[in-house]
C-alpha cells in the first residue's frame, strides 16, 4: 500500500519515519551497487577517475569494484567493444549474480562511436546484452557517469517488487542466459541477440 | 543453571551468535522465497576473466621444479636468517657465532650436494 506522499512528509517532521517493504527494499539495493572492475579502452580511465578522490562515486555507495563478476551488480562497459572481446563481455554478464545492471558508457559502447565503420568494432554491447543506461561523450566526463549511476538508482528505485516491471531475480520468467556470440568466418555468430535487440529495419 | 556465573556470558554469547546468524538465515530465506535461482552452463562455468577454461586444473610439474624450490629455500632462509646476523655480529659471543657457522655450513653443505648432483645447470 503506497502511502500518501504529504503524509508522509508531515509525519516526518513530527518524527515518525514510514516506509514499505519495497522502498526499504529499494532503498538498500540501490545503495550498494557494486560494480565490476572491468575497463575495456579510454572510458576505463575517466571510470576509474569517477571513483577517485575528486568525483568519488563511494558517495553513491559504488566504490566497491569487485574482480569477480559472482560478486558484481553493475556492469560498466567502458570504451570499445571490439568483436574479439565481445565473447568476453556477454560471458561475463552472464556470470554475473542477478540482478544485474549494465551501464554502456561512451560513443562506443553504445554504437561503435568513431570506429563504428571499422570491420572489427561491435557496433554497441546493447546487441547482445540488455542495457539499462546509456552515456553518450567520447569519453564522457565523469560528471556523465555520475550522472548515469544516478539515472539507475533511479530506476532501481521505480522498481516494484511484484508485477510488471519488477527485477530480473524476482522474476522466474525472466531470461537467465544471454547466448555467448562465437567468432565466424566474417562476423560475431549470431550478429545480434534477437530478444534483446530487434533487429532495426532499414528504409532506403 | 542460573545460579552459575557463567550463565549470563552464556546467554550473551547467544545473543551475540544470534544477531550475527538471523541477518544470515533471513537473506538465504528470502532469496529463496522470492528469487527464483536460474542456473545455467554459462553461469555455472568456471571464472576464468571471461574466457572458456580450458584443461585440468589437476596437471603436474616437472619434478625439476622441486629441486628448484629447495636451492630456493637454501638461499632464502639463508638470507633471512644472515641479515640480522649481520646487524648484530659486532655484539655477538663466540658460542653465537658457533652456531650461525654451524646453521650456514649445514645450507653451504645442501648446496654443494646439489652442486654436485648437477642441479644448479638448468636442462
Amino acid at each position: 500500500m503506497a502511502v500518501d506522499q504529504n503524509l508522509k512528509i508531515e509525519l516526518g517532521k513530527q518524527g515518525i519515519f514510514v516506509t514499505t517493504i519495497e522502498e526499504l527494499y529499494n532503498w538498500g539495493r540501490r545503495s550498494s551497487v557494486w560494480p565490476m572492475q572491468f575497463g575495456l579502452a579510454c572510458c576505463a580511465i575517466e571510470m576509474i577517475a569517477t571513483t577517485m578522490a575528486r568525483y568519488d562515486l563511494a558517495r553513491f555507495g559504488a566504490e566497491v569494484f569487485r574482480p569477480s563478476p559472482r560478486q558484481a551488480d553493475l556492469m560498466i562497459v567502458s570504451g570499445t567493444v571490439t568483436k574479439k572481446m565481445a565473447p568476453q563481455v556477454v560471458r561475463l554478464y552472464n556470470q554475473m549474480a542477478e540482478p544485474r545492471y549494465v551501464i554502456a558508457m561512451g560513443a562506443c559502447a553504445i554504437s561503435g562511436g568513431p570506429f563504428k565503420q571499422g570491420y572489427n568494432v561491435l557496433k554497441g554491447i546493447d546487441r547482445y546484452i540488455p542495457v539499462d543506461v546509456h552515456i553518450p561523450g567520447c569519453p564522457p566526463r565523469p560528471e556523465a557517469l555520475i550522472q548515469a549511476f544516478m539515472t539507475l538508482q533511479k530506476k532501481i528505485d521505480g522498481q516494484p517488487l511484484t508485477g510488471e516491471g519488477r527485477p530480473r531475480h524476482l522474476d522466474a520468467e525472466a531470461q537467465g542466459e544471454f547466448p555467448v556470440p562465437e567468432q565466424g568466418e566474417h562476423d560475431l555468430e549470431p550478429t545480434s541477440n534477437k530478444g534483446v535487440w530487434p533487429v532495426p529495419i532499414t528504409i532506403r | 543453571m542460573a545460579s552459575s556465573p557463567y550463565f549470563s556470558l552464556a546467554v550473551l554469547f547467544l545473543a551475540a551468535m544470534g544477531f550475527g546468524l538471523a541477518p544470515l538465515g533471513m537473506a538465504w530465506l528470502w532469496a529463496r522465497m522470492y528469487s527464483p535461482p536460474k542456473p545455467n552452463a554459462v553461469k555455472n562455468a568456471i571464472y576464468e576473466c571471461g574466457l572458456e577454461s580450458k584443461g585440468d586444473a589437476w596437471m603436474q610439474f616437472r619434478s625439476a621444479y622441486y629441486l628448484y624450490g629447495i636451492i630456493f629455500l637454501i638461499f632464502d632462509v639463508e638470507a633471512v636468517f644472515l641479515l640480522p646476523f649481520a646487524v648484530a655480529f659486532t655484539g655477538l659471543g663466540a658460542a653465537a657465532c658457533g652456531a650461525m657457522l654451524v646453521f650456514v655450513l649445514l645450507l653451504v653443505e645442501g648446496l654443494a650436494w646439489a652442486w654436485a648432483k648437477g642441479v644448479l645447470t638448468w636442462a
